[in-house]
């Protein structure tokens, strides 16, 4: 059970918070000018790293805030935590 | 036989407070500070319970959590009862019953013994192997195994106990109270950190408390006395908190920890009740210390799992701790010196000891020496090459050990015995540890798994961490505290210690015999009857990850988790494989610790505190008038109103027909309402509908369909424009939350440029839904001010109105396909309203109908509901609903998944009509669907997703989804059920009112 820093409200429990895959992948601006493949691109292809992964976490029984997390999934370590729209801290 | 084998009094034993017990159904005596294996051991009752596999009688081994043999099954018979509980932590109490498991029909005889007999044919494997083939034996087996292999019995009524739960914050955790955690504990409470010491005994002390070596000084005091007065300091530190029958279960990442208070075990049945029984603790510390020891190891030799044979430290305990003796002639067997301080104990209690029978050369230390001037025998170089006694240890043969600790040599010398104490060196308790996520280091020098990379703010002190002496304990230690707690001085500083202990110790994993290892039986797992040689078949039959081992032989797989003989079971597999144990790398632990009670992981959460329920302001409304309720996520919503003793299937009848006769009425105070404010929100509803909403005029609604961004159908609901930036939206029942989330979700990541604001507002208001013919004179009865003209009111718009006082919106909107008003008031008034209606509505014979008839009235007009009829896997298009995707918005979300070429496709599945050949044979939801009925394999066209006999139709009716279904109209299809075909046709899925005259009727 982690402990997780939201940037909005402090230390809280993992079970406050709800995992929402991968980070940094923005929606493109204009879907329609995709092919098929660039828009599966975007849709389905996901990493899923052993090691430093970005991700997304949402304070769902709290603030209600979303927020990037930069953790290492071979131990579970969060190393970084940073707001929607900053930049990822360099590893 | 019974006979008392208590020497002396001892403090932790109150011989003033007589208890009588039962086991296996026999009336025993013991003292209050018993534990059932102290008093068991102290009516010389060895023999408790069989092994897993061969049904070997078994002894206790133990005086601990780490028991492999002593499981009983508590209070059997009764609803208190519990399996699987060891003998060497139960205290005991007045009236406590407790018997032997895994043994059929007794103790004494088992009909699984013949397996014993039997065991050349029992080898590693055998349940793969044996049990795979035929398959039509299994029931066989089943009875088999399920008849003489019991792991204890769970209760069969409602256990009568209340548990609970409880979180605790805390600065420092420290695990165990030895003499480690003691210190540990005092110091950094007395630094002012929030302390919480728990340990899994009654008492505070580890082994130390009961440390009486003379030999060992700490300021001139034995250890056991100089422990009792630091234990009688802790009482008056602020920030320390005590918990003892505490057992720690679970070290989770970032220090969450669990651990179970026990209660209410030690008490008699008329002080259990009406008590917590057991409580979680759901620990989260800034820092962890664990002190949790380190478990004695057997050793590993020819029949060294009889009855009377256990562990050295657990008869020194018994002696020191419970003034018990094990037995009336003791023989240790030993690789280090703990043995002889096990020997001691005994001898200065004036129970015998015979012989000390040691695989080392030689050993120098004070203790040693003692021992042999007092005249005790110790045979050097020497092992055990066999025991004998069935039920009961009788007498050991031992041999000289060649120099190689390989083989045995000369000739064999018997010594009667009836206890053997074993003694095989010690093993750093580090499965919490590694619970954590830390990491472990082999030290082959001392041949044992030591804390090397933590992950958390943690340590690991005393003989956990590899400290075994009580110089480098508190040395250690006190440099550990410094570091971890930031502190530059502590009681430790000062502190004089004289030992005496010699580290020498001579480590055979698996000890000869004069017999081939085939011939032999020595047991590594007593549990599960794992034996070396098993591992060594294992090996040979190409097994090689520690891990596989582990599962093909069962080693380390018990209640136990092994504790005993894990490291052993490394051992040999390293010896055997030529290999060095630290390439081998170690098995997992994994939580918990110690066996949980299911009452103790659910707490409170039982009954009608399982799940949490949401009741709409009418439900009292609904219960009254006896209502049947269905569960609708987490709402209890009415289901249908049986009056007279009618069945679902007769109310619904009648519910529906009344709807679309004369007036309905339906609690719809669950549907989610979601509140939507901003200078941006028609943008934003543009985006996340497939339909276009920048013209939507206020006060008008709007059926709207949102997508995932794979195109598939998600949520739907109408939205009504409150003002110029101000909507309401309304979603499924279910998906309320969801929606409100994936919303918000696209708000703050995708399109934070957006004013928009969402405020779930669903538990703000309840509405009763009004439909029918005669829906517009009631309302006319109860606002009489409200023009409900066509013109001034028409289908799909809005009003604000006044019931008397109370300030309601309607919409004017229908799921039903009849005329139709939804009135939503402040939830406070949600019950008012409802009486107001069916009060003003007496003189149509109003109904209230339920989600069942709503459920078949909207499948007579052709609606869909998200999740029934549709599964996450259906676009617009797939539902013929292409009329709702804009095609002139440049994008929504899901837009552009709907021009993937797999979406495209013509031959997906479509939502579609079917009508039965005869129009009184209703479908059954989830049926499937074929074309042909001589194929094979057949192929599956689809299946049914809702249907009902239609009452306003007169016949039955479906919604299908079926591959190709578009261009199917008036297809004969079939569908196969058990015993028939049902002859279906394709059809038009709205099949009442397909101009929707009724809307204005
Ligand atoms: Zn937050």
């Amino acid at each position: 059970m982690f402990l997780i820093n939201c940037p909005y409200c402090g230390e809280r429990d993992q079970q406050e918070f709800k995992a929402g895959g991968e980070a940094h992948i923005e929606r493109p601006k204009q879907p329609t000018e995709l092919s098929d493949d660039e828009w599966a691109e975007y849709l389905f292809m996901r990493k899923n790293i052993k090691g430093i992964q970005f991700e997304r976490w949402n304070h769902a029984h709290g603030c209600r805030k979303w927020f990037n997390m930069v953790r290492d999934t071979s131990n579970d370590q969060i190393k970084a935590i940073y707001k929607m729209g900053e930049k990822p801290p360099s590893q | 036989m019974t006979e008392n084998l208590r020497v002396k009094s001892s403090e932790y034993i109150d011989e003033t407070n007589r208890i009588s017990f039962k086991f296996n159904g026999k009336t025993y005596h013991g003292f209050k500070g018993d534990t059932l294996a102290s008093a068991l051991l102290a009516n010389n009752v060895h023999l408790v319970g069989r092994s897993f596999k061969y049904h070997r009688p078994r002894g206790i081994m133990t005086s601990g959590s780490e028991e492999p043999n002593a499981i009983v099954q508590v209070n059997p018979g009764t609803n208190r009862t519990e399996p699987n509980v060891r003998a060497t932590e139960l205290e005991i109490y007045e009236g406590l019953e407790a018997s032997s498991q895994n043994c059929w029909p007794s103790v004494e005889f088992d009909i699984g013994g013949i397996n014993n007999f039997l065991s050349p044919f029992f080898p590693a494997g055998f349940y793969y192997k044996t049990f795979m083939w035929p398959a039509s034996f299994w029931e066989k087996y089943e009875f088999f195994i399920r008849h003489s292999a019991g792991l204890g019995k769970s209760p069969t009524s409602n256990d009568p106990d209340i548990y609970d739960h409880q979180n605790i914050h805390c600065d420092v955790l420290v695990v165990g109270a030895g003499i480690s955690g003691i210190l540990a504990a005092k110091n950094a409470a007395k630094n002012n950190f929030k302390t919480l010491l728990v340990d899994e005994k009654n008492e505070l002390g580890g082994s130390t408390i009961f440390e009486n070596n003379e030999f060992n000084k700490i300021d001139n005091k034995t250890p056991s006395e100089w422990l009792k007065k630091e234990i009688e300091e802790l009482k008056n530190i602020k920030y320390l908190e005590i918990k003892t029958r505490t057992s720690v279960a679970a070290y989770h990442q970032y220090n969450y920890l669990l651990a179970r208070e026990n209660l209410t075990d030690h008490l008699e049945e008329k002080d259990k009740t009406n008590k917590i029984r057991q409580r979680l603790l759901k620990i989260r510390a800034k820092k962890v210390i664990l002190a949790t020891g380190a478990l004695e190891r057997p050793l590993i030799f020819n029949n060294n799992d009889r009855p009377g044979i256990m562990l050295s430290s657990a008869v020194k305990k018994y002696s020191e701790f419970y003034g018990v003796a094990c037995g009336s002639k003791n023989v240790f067997f030993t690789n280090n010196d703990s043995a002889y301080e096990s020997a001691m104990s005994l001898y200065n209690k004036g129970i015998n000891v015979e012989a000390i029978i040691d695989i080392r050369e030689q050993s120098e230390s004070k203790i040693v020496k003692k021992l042999k001037e007092a005249g005790i025998k110790i045979y050097w170089s020497h092992s055990i090459v066999d025991t004998t006694g069935y039920k009961r240890l009788n007498s050991i043969s031992i041999m000289k050990l060649s120099n190689d600790g390989a083989s045995v040599t000369g000739s064999k010398i018997f010594i009667s015995c009836d206890c053997l104490g074993v003694a095989g060196g010690w093993t750093p308790a580090v499965h919490l540890y590694t619970q954590s996520g830390s990491k472990l280091k082999f030290d082959e020098e001392r041949q044992i798994f030591l804390p090397n990379q933590n992950t958390s703010e943690q340590i690991s002190v005393g003989s956990c961490g590899g400290d075994f002496k009580i110089d480098e304990i508190l040395k250690n230690l006190n440099q550990k505290l410094k570091d971890t707690l930031n502190i530059n001085d502590t009681d430790l500083d000062s502190i004089k210690v004289e030992i005496d202990q010699e580290n020498s110790k001579r480590n055979i994993w698996l000890l000869p015999s004069d017999k081939p290892l085939g011939k032999t039986k020595p047991f590594v797992d007593y549990q599960n009857d794992a034996t070396a040689k098993d591992i060594k078949l294992a090996l040979r039959e190409g097994f090689r990850s520690i891990e596989h081992v582990k599962r093909y032989t069962t080693t380390g797989m018990g209640t136990d988790q092994g504790k005993l003989g894990n490291m052993h079971a490394l051992g040999i597999i390293a010896d055997t494989a030529g290999v060095k144990m630290g390439e081998l790398g170690t098995t997992t632990f994994r939580p918990p610790y110690t066996p949980l009670t299911f009452g103790t992981i659910v707490g409170r959460n039982v009954g009608k505190f399982f799940d949490i329920f949401r009741r709409t302001p009418m439900n009292d409304w609904h219960v009254e008038n006896e209502a049947e309720f269905e569960n609708v996520g987490q709402w209890k919503r009415a289901w249908y109103y049986p009056i007279n003793g009618e069945t679902m299937y007769q109310a619904v009848q009648r519910e529906s027909k009344a709807a679309r006769e004369s007036a309905g009425i339906l609690d719809a105070s669950t549907l989610g309402k979601i509140d939507i404010q901003g200078s941006d929100a028609s943008e934003f509803l543009n985006r996340v509908y497939t339909n276009a909403w920048s013209k939507l005029a206020i006060g008008k609604c709007r059926y709207g369909l949102m997508l995932n961004e794979d195109g598939m159908v998600y949520d739907d609901g109408v939205t009504t424009r409150l003002g110029e930036n101000h909507y309401l939206m309304t979603t499924t029942t279910g998906g309320a939350a969801n929606v409100l989330g994936k919303l918000e979700d696209y708000l703050q990541t995708e399109w934070p440029e957006l004013d928009v604001y969402l405020t779930s507002v669903t538990d703000h208001y309840a509405t009763a839904s009004l439909c029918g013919p005669n829906s517009k004179k009631i309302i006319k009865k109860i606002i009489p001010d409200l023009d409900l003209s066509d013109e001034n009111f028409p289908h799909m718009s809005f009003k604000e109105a006044k019931i008397g006082n109370i300030q309601c919106r309607i919409m004017r909107i229908s799921f039903t396909g009849e005329h139709s008003y939804e009135i939503n008031v402040q939830a406070s008034y949600g019950k008012d309203l409802w009486e107001k209606c069916l009060e003003a509505g007496k003189e149509f014979n109003i109904t209230p109908y339920g989600t069942e008839t709503m459920h078949l009235l909207r499948a007579e007009k052709g609606f869909i509901i998200v999740g029934q009829d549709t599964d996450g896997t259906m676009t617009p298009i797939d539902l013929q609903m292409d009329w709702i995707v804009s095609k002139k918005k440049y994008d929504f979300i899901g837009k552009r998944s709907l021009y993937r070429s797999d979406t495209m496709k013509e031959d997906r599945k479509q939502l579609v009509g079917l009508l039965t050949e005869d129009p009184n044979v209703i479908l059954e939801e989830g049926a499937q669907i074929v074309s042909e009925l001589n194929q094979s394999p057949v192929e599956m066209l689809g299946h049914v997703t809702s249907s009902y006999f239609s009452p306003n139709l007169n016949k039955s009716i479906a919604l299908a989804v079926v591959r190709g279904g578009k261009d199917m109209m008036g297809k004969q299809l079939f569908v196969p059920m058990e015993n028939k075909n049902i002859n279906v046709t394709v059809a038009n899925p709205v099949f009442y009112d397909e101009k929707n005259e009724r809307l204005n009727a």
